[in-house]
């Protein structure tokens, strides 16, 4: 280059060191998230044992009895059945009760499928939440953009019948997925242009598709006709609906919306790993500063990602509609979570593709197996009306730990920064030998 | 100043995994003495310091203060043994006052509540009699940053300390408020105090230190009085070799006019107008250099050159296009490259890797990527040949930026600007928080830069840098141009317009 002199260079110690840095970091990616889950099941059992009774031997033995249900209530069993019979659980070998919700009655099965429904849902609202949060933005609309994409899902479902079935189901995806992205669009370009905090716009854009929703279906013009004392929507047409492959038709069976989540995971990653979008996003995300120094143009930004995240959870409503619900009474709509329950997924998540869709898992099993799946175990040792706030109650903790260690690594980095060393400090280290 | 040792430090050894960062290193400081201890980044001075504060435990040797044999486990211990730090970045809460800073923790108090009077009355005895003067009521946030360090300074003599670390403490203060803390130090000295002076800046321990202490790789290379020592023997003390402390150039070739500004007036981001009235010129094959005290307008003139922030009215002309309403993506476009002044903050992204820090600007481009998508392994390669070439040490093309050191930081954001080709360079404050190999690799970089025929347009604080770098020197004072000089100039001369053509008194 010059006649500056060049340096013989080898991996000396100190980038060894980093190496095994990085290793550690990417280790403690899987820990933590691992310790904040066993703490928040420990914390929840406390509750279950406080909710026993009998001596402490007796409690401690039925809050494990609990888990064990809520485990089965989640159709994890079926994966004994699976390893132990050379039918492979398709058919079913191993019958605890009758289920006339599955063929042969596998309850089992029907629970796992249950489970991965919940699951193909979180993992779109959890992805929502952690692509915002990889520009630095705290998506907290999930709720309101899965609403948005539920509703015109629906009405391109109902509207557009008597169209041949692939079309109609694209139509009708794309529509609720573009949906979902400009509703949480509205909040980026909010934030873009006269800096309204994400964190505000979306909690009322929240309302809004809550209310909106509340009356198109209940006497607005999505409203069934044929029914009009009932608030509720017309079904989907059969055009629009996903194709189920587990389950009986009609039952809730699994439809194909879980391959489309694990296309949205895989598109996540390649999107924000392999693309220019991508690399902006996550420029923009850790430092805006240094983005708009690059050459990055930081608004354009904030509006592209929020609109990215908001198609996740557009697609999130798009399936769910499609896929199982096919109408949504306006009752049905204040007791819709899963856009909340995507925060906790993300955050637990740690935002990135892979733990997102192994917290999905989590919460999904949780969400399904402390309600109806618990309610087909025999003897549940949680009584059925308390069950469900078990879930509650670990999604609490889980966000708690999380939102504790955050805090805990803003300390970290506050004293980084500010070179007030601790004794694992690894910066300094590098300082030392640099 | 006594014989008497207020410290002694006898063979400290401390190890990290893969490196030993204090190896048998002695140290010890005279009750009433300003002792330096000189190195250069990395050389193991803030981790001796913080085994001293009770921050790491050695792995061996041993700590005697006032004769007495001490061992301490937390900063605490270390307080109470009359030991004071004041660290580079101030550990202060800007919403409460300074008199509520000082005695955070050891507050006085009336019926359970804080005597806020009393504080601020005991504040007020501890600065008249130190010549600290500083408004104890006053808000952090509303103070400067030479006051805050006062503030710090405090808050360590009212913990009673006879013994003050300064961690490179002028590395953010401006020359003059640098000077005000040497009348502090000599009046602390006078007091019968004993002060750890850290840096790596040898004109300061010259003028300051009565003992200097030089560490290079974890080791002690040699402890001097001033009297005797001079920049050339402290430089090679601290590198191992002989160090140019003054760059040589050749005289300039300029040609083209590459960067123009015309009648230029650029508002900050609180809208008051920082940039009244700026034209200036550089050429291919010329450094000019920009003087001036800091908040005169250097960073709101970069900006607009560089497309960062908006120009109210006049123009920017880069290689004979003009930029009105320019973008950053415009001015990169055009050829302008750019090391700005706060490399953490604008200069990279921290937790990116080297290789994605190089890529900033042009990841959108080819070899890059194409339709959108991006060739990491493509980056990886510049990366290993950027790091190869410019002597980037501390980590691979995966190493997160932020794991570097400053100097590495540096070299890696200078890395990238000047392999991007362009044809003005805008060097802001390119080597500040640097030790002196460093600087004299930058300095010789720029030059080497120059001579293939780039425009240079550089700005810093530090006079010398303008001065031994710089072809032509512009003063910049309150947002307009209050000099020009060609060759030969006093440093008096560009001191007195720097500061508006004023008295230097009245500063």
């Amino acid at each position: 280059m010059s006649d500056v002199p060049v340096s013989h260079r080898q991996p000396g110690p100190v980038t060894r060191f980093a190496l095994r840095l990085a290793r550690l970091e990417g280790a403690s990616a899987v820990l933590v998230p691992l310790a904040t889950v066993i703490l928040a099941f420990l914390m929840g059992g406390v509750v279950v044992f406080a909710t026993q009774h009998g001596g402490i031997g007796t409690r401690v033995h039925n809050t494990l009895i609990a888990y064990n249900q809520i485990l089965d209530g989640a159709g994890i069993n079926w994966f004994g059945h699976f390893f132990r019979h050379p039918c492979l659980g398709f058919i079913p070998c191993h019958i605890a009760s009758t289920n006339i919700h599955f063929p042969g009655g596998d309850i089992a099965a029907y629970n796992l499928s249950q489970t991965l429904l919940q699951t193909t849902t979180l993992v779109l609202t959890g992805l929502a939440v952690a692509f915002a949060f990889r520009c630095g933005m705290f998506n907290i609309g999930g709720q309101g953009q899965y609403l948005v994409g539920l509703i015109v899902a629906n009405w391109i479902g109902v509207d557009l019948a008597g169209m041949s079935t692939l079309p109609h189901i694209l139509i009708a995806i794309s529509a609720a997925t573009l949906a979902g992205a400009a509703w949480a669009g509205i909040a980026g370009v909010l934030k873009a242009t006269v800096g309204a905090h994400e964190v505000i716009s979306t909690i009322m854009l929240n309302w809004i598709a809550f209310w909106g929703a509340s009356w198109l279906v209940g006497g607005g013009p999505l409203q069934d006709p044929t029914n009009p004392f009932d608030p509720t929507s017309s079904a989907v047409a059969n055009s629009a609906r996903l194709p189920a492959f587990w389950g009986t038709p009609n039952f809730q069976a699994l439809d194909i919306s879980v391959f489309i989540a694990i296309g949205a995971l895989v598109t996540f990653w390649v999107l924000l790993n392999r693309t220019t979008v991508g690399y902006e996003v996550r420029a923009v995300g850790f430092n805006p500063d240094a983005a708009a120094y690059g050459g990055i143009n930081v608004k354009k930004n904030l509006i592209r990602a929020m609109a990215i995240s908001g198609a996740f959870a557009g697609l999130a409503g798009a399936v769910d509609m499609l896929g199982y619900l096919y109408h949504i009474g306006e009752p049905d709509i204040p007791f819709i979570q899963v856009g909340f329950l995507g925060i906790a997924v993300a955050l637990l998540g740690r935002n990135t593709a892979v733990g997102v869709l192994f917290s999905a898992l989590l919460f999904g099993g949780l969400l399904f197996g402390t309600t109806h799946g618990l309610a087909a175990v025999p003897h549940p040792v949680i009584e059925l009306q308390l069950a469900p706030n078990l879930t509650w109650l670990i999604e609490g903790f889980v966000v708690l730990f999380v939102s504790a260690e955050i805090v805990i690594l803003w300390v970290w980095n506050v004293r980084k920064k500010a070179r007030l060393p601790g004794p694992a400090r690894p910066a300094s280290t590098m300082e030392v030998a640099a | 100043m006594s014989d008497e040792l207020i410290l002694e430090m006898r063979g400290i050894r401390k190890a990290f995994p893969g490196v030993v960062a204090n190896d048998n290193v002695s140290f010890d400081v005279r009750r009433g003495e300003v002792h330096a201890l000189l190195g250069e980044n990395g050389a193991g001075k803030s981790t001796l310091m913080n085994i001293l504060y009770g921050l790491y435990r050695p792995d061996g040797g041993e700590i005697r203060v006032n004769g007495k044999a001490a061992s301490f486990s937390s900063a605490r211990e270390a307080i109470q043994a009359g030991i004071g730090m004041v660290h580079q970045h101030f550990m202060l809460i800007p919403v409460m006052t300074v008199a509520e800073n000082i005695v955070l923790g050891v507050e006085p108090k009336k019926h359970l509540l804080l005597d806020e009077s009393g504080a601020e009355q005991r504040v007020r005895e501890i600065s008249e009699r130190f010549g600290l003067a500083v408004d104890p009521t006053a808000l952090v946030s509303d103070i400067t940053v030479g006051q805050q360090q006062r503030v710090e300074i405090l808050k360590a003599l009212y913990r009673g300390a006879d013994l003050l670390i300064l961690d490179e403490p002028t590395a953010v203060l401006t020359p003059q408020e640098a000077g005000e803390l040497f009348q502090i130090i000599k009046s602390l000295q006078t007091d019968g105090k004993s002060i750890i002076f850290i840096s790596h800046k040898l004109n300061e321990v010259l003028e300051i230190a009565d003992r200097i202490t030089v560490l290079r790789r974890g080791k002690t290379i040699e402890t001097v009085p001033r009297k005797g020592a001079t920049e050339e023997s402290l430089a090679r003390a601290m590198v191992g070799r002989d160090v140019l402390l003054h760059v040589e150039k050749t005289a300039a070739k300029p040609g083209d006019v590459l960067l123009a500004a015309k009648e230029l007036h650029v508002l900050d981001d609180r809208g008051i107008e920082k940039v009244r009235g700026v034209s200036l010129e550089v050429r291919a094959g010329e450094i000019v250099g920009i003087a001036g005290v800091d908040g005169n307008g250097q960073t709101e003139l970069i900006d607009a050159i560089t497309g960062l922030q908006k120009i109210e009215s006049g123009s920017v002309t880069i290689a004979g296009t003009q930029l009105t309403h320019a973008s950053a993506r415009a001015a990169l476009d055009l050829g302008v490259g750019h090391i700005p002044e706060d490399r953490q903050r604008r200069g990279l992204v921290l937790e990116f890797s080297v290789a994605e820090n190089i890529a900033l600007h042009d990841y959108a481009k080819r070899p890059d990527a194409r339709f959108g998508w991006l060739f990491p392994g493509r980056m990886t390669n510049r990366a290993k040949r950027l790091i190869n070439d410019f002597d980037v040490r501390g980590g691979g093309p995966s190493t997160p930026a932020g794991a570097l050191s400053g100097g590495n930081q540096q070299k890696l954001v200078a890395a990238r600007e000047i392999d991007r080709d362009p044809k003005i360079l805008i060097a802001a404050q390119p080597t500040r928080g640097l030790d002196v190999g460093a600087i004299e690799y930058l300095h010789r970089r720029l030059i080497a830069e120059r001579d293939k025929g780039r425009a240079i347009l550089l700005i810093s604080l530090e006079l010398d840098e303008i001065l031994s770098l710089s072809d032509r020197i512009l003063v910049l004072y309150e947002g307009q141009i209050a000099g020009e000089h060609t060759g030969e100039v006093s440093e008096e001369q560009i001191g007195l317009e720097m500061l508006g053509g004023r008295e230097r008194s009245a500063a």
